[in-house]
């Protein structure tokens, strides 16, 4: 066991951290809102390899393993960046491994067209809620037979969201640009997802952090009855859970993106443990955080507010922790019986 | 970064479960928890046999020179079989005092025969009046010669029935700050002036309060500088980093993944009901995080930092989640749930019932949860202090 990232990662997170405090200030997360997006980012973003490293070197990445990129997402949630980073190299690497076309692929990890992933099957010929799709070129749907590789230009209705992310609605009656079969193809798509909820958690952790430094720091200068608020330990005693749980959630994440490679029998279990823990650090983390501040955490003046939001929306996109718990539950069981 | 812990790792797991299959029988376990005992001499002096009294001390002082990591594997298996090791903690954790503040007689006297398992030692701070406020104590201690002369009382002496000496932490001025008229002493627990009286715990567990009547202990038996106690605790106490966690919780998820794949005669089959596999998800999930803040700590302790927030929280987040799970478990398991194991009609035997009793202790002894936030707000995140 050895928790310090290695020298190269230090450097990944430093230049990453770097890139985010120049492009992802919560004045630009605040201008983005209204569409989620942040062309200015993305185009650093994607300078930066922000998604060709997540490629691997055959097709022509840089081969980053899934804890590089994990890294890179908890300062991607720090900073709240507002472009679609989880998902463009979550679907960069399915279609890589689906075997799209290399032009296509090439396209994706330059940044020239934005692919995403719709996180859930389906129905009624629309894809509901598909996390990127309103700044997306194409989405990867899995369907009853299956992957496909859809147009998003004409398909996309945006949904107005607690979390300022660019979602949409997509309607799936188009030819699709290419279609992936076999039992395969379906293990890869699930590969992806477990991926996704790998690096969300990840991101989750990093909003979660940063939510409660902005509590701890209000709550060392805010006076009240002639003492510092987080003198209180009813103050005190709920940041100190919540740093606890933001802890558990940072090993369990790096964990996860870990045993991609290191534990392969047990990554989509730990996957979904990081996803479902770190989606309940963050928003304990953005609700306490808001709470301390008092009145000023309910103004949109204030920016907890930002990171209460997303704490809740970037996890609800995908899932309640419940439903993933009750999942992990399911398959322990089955397996023991 | 890396999270495995090598081949080496599972050899070392594979030994221990070994060694439990031969030691820890089901005669045993069953004896422990009728008599509430967690101890037992034969196993304790299996483990001293095995060289897992004392795994990570230095080869030339009767240990085994293991790393962290290692000494952790060992607590963790033996954790999460429920072995009885309270009598092996307490001693061990006032040996690692000694090895580092106590004088070549103390070594001799009381280290040695302490790791060949030849005698225990019982904890003395707690007191009727106070707990976590451990500087408060008023057992008084007064010079007489090369002898000091005690009278007072402790508190959950656990194991002092079964013990040669108790760590005491006496008042020996009254008149310093509470904090400096302290001193820690190890007094003899078979002689007069000593009385035990057993204390019954929720759980089962046997504890103890002990009185002391002009008990006599030598100077030679004090730890440390007259008055000097609280170093002692403190700079004493940090040599004791790092504790297992999660294994208990381990174990009570086991018992209740058996029950809903078996069910009971009278218990339902469970293995399709959503509520019970969000709580197993739930459960195994904690645990993991359990694990891995415990291991966080050997690690650091491994790479020569000092885990102290990291202890907490793992001490802190371990036992607030088996006392929300035995609660959560009792309630999937209905009306069943509170049958106690003597019932053979027990769900998942009876584990959870006695769980959810013995969670709550684990919230409470060794620091208790508000002691583990105060540390975590006021060292971990620089929270003023009140």
């Amino acid at each position: 066991m050895d928790l310090n990232p290695s020298f190269e990662q230090r450097q990944l997170v430093e230049a990453f951290s770097t890139l985010y405090r120049g492009e992802s200030t919560t004045e630009r997360v605040r201008a983005a809102e209204a569409t989620g997006f942040d062309p200015g980012l993305w185009e650093a973003l994607a300078g930066a390899g922000g998604v060709e490293m997540a490629l691997p070197l055959r097709a022509g990445g840089s081969g980053a393993s899934l804890l590089d990129l994990a890294l890179v997402a908890e300062v991607h949630g720090r900073h709240l960046g507002s472009a679609p980073l989880v998902e463009a190299q979550v679907s960069a690497r399915l279609l890589e491994r689906l075997g799209g076309a290399a032009p296509v692929v090439a396209d994706v990890a330059a940044g020239r067209q934005i692919l995403t992933v719709a996180l859930a099957p389906p129905g009624s010929g629309t894809a509901r809620g598909v996390p990127a799709a309103m700044v997306a070129d194409a989405v990867l749907v899995l369907d009853d037979r299956c992957v496909a590789l859809v147009g998003l230009a004409d398909a996309r209705t945006p949904v107005h969201n607690l979390a300022a992310l660019p979602l949409a609605d997509v309607r799936l009656d188009a030819d699709p640009l290419a279609t992936f079969g076999g039992e395969e193809a379906r293990r890869s798509f699930a590969t992806a997802l477990d991926e996704w909820m790998a690096l969300t958690a990840s991101a989750l952790v990093g909003l979660g952090r940063r939510a409660l430094e902005l509590a701890v720091d209000y709550a060392t200068t805010r006076q009240a009855f002639g003492a510092p608020i987080g003198s209180f330990q009813a103050v005190a005693h709920r940041l100190a859970d919540a740093a606890t749980a933001l802890d558990g959630a940072t090993l369990l994440s790096r964990e996860a993106a870990w045993a991609s490679e290191g534990d392969p029998a047990r990554a989509s279990d730990l996957a979904a443990m990081a996803f479902a823990f770190a989606a309940e650090a963050a928003q304990v983390a953005g609700e306490w955080s808001l709470h301390v501040h008092g009145g000023y955490g309910f103004m949109l003046e204030y920016d907890v507010q930002l990171y209460f939001r997303r704490a809740k929306g970037w996890a609800a996109v995908y899932s309640d922790p419940g439903r993933v718990y009750a999942g992990l539950g399911a398959r322990a069981l089955a397996r023991r019986a | 970064m890396e999270f495995g812990l090598g081949g080496g790792h599972d050899a070392l797991v594979d030994d221990v479960r070994r060694f439990l299959g031969e030691h820890l029988t089901p005669e045993l376990l069953a004896r422990v928890r009728r008599g509430g005992t967690y101890h037992d001499w034969d196993f304790h002096r299996a483990l001293v046999a095995k060289g897992w009294m004392a795994p990570g001390w230095p080869v030339e002082l009767g240990g085994q020179g293991r790393p962290p990591l290692e000494v952790l594997a060992i607590a963790e298996e033996l954790q999460r079989a429920g072995a009885p090791m309270l009598g092996l903690g307490t001693t061990m954790l006032v040996a690692s005092v000694l090895r580092h503040l106590g004088t070549a007689a103390q070594k001799e006297a009381v280290v040695r025969p302490a790791l060949a398992g030849e005698i225990l030692i019982a904890l003395g701070f707690s007191e009727p009046e106070s707990g976590s406020d451990v500087a408060a104590a008023q057992t008084r201690a007064v010079r007489d010669g090369d002898e000091w002369v005690v009278n007072g009382q402790k508190m959950f002496t656990t194991n002092a029935h079964e013990a040669d000496y108790a760590f005491l932490l006496a008042r020996t001025d009254p008149t310093l700050p509470k904090h400096r008229g302290l001193t820690t002493f190890l007094v003899p627990l078979r002689q007069e002036g000593v009385e035990i009286r057993p204390i019954t715990t929720l759980s089962g567990e046997r504890t103890n309060i002990t009185f002391y009547a002009d008990a006599r202990v030598p100077d030679a038996l004090r730890i440390g500088e007259v008055n000097g106690g609280w170093e002692v605790m403190t700079v004493g106490l940090t040599y004791e980093r790092t504790s297992a966690a999660g294994g208990d919780s381990i174990r009570l998820l086991e018992a209740m993944e058996d029950w809903a794949v078996g069910g009971t005669p009278h218990g339902r089959s469970a293995d399709h009901d959503e509520r019970v596999h969000e709580a197993f998800g739930r459960a195994a999930t904690e645990n993991e995080v359990s694990v891995l803040l415990s291991r966080r700590s050997a690690w650091l302790d491994s790479i020569g930092e000092l885990p102290g927030v990291e202890g907490s929280m793992a001490k802190l987040f371990s036992s607030e989640a088996i006392t929300r799970q035995s609660a959560q478990f009792i309630d999937l398991l209905g009306p069943e749930g509170i049958r106690t194991e003597e019932d053979r009609g027990a769900p998942a035997r009876g584990e959870v019932e006695w769980a959810y009793r013995f969670a709550q202790g684990t919230t409470i002894y060794g620091g208790t949860s508000e002691i583990q936030r105060t540390i975590i707000a006021q060292r971990g995140l620089g929270l003023p202090r009140g």
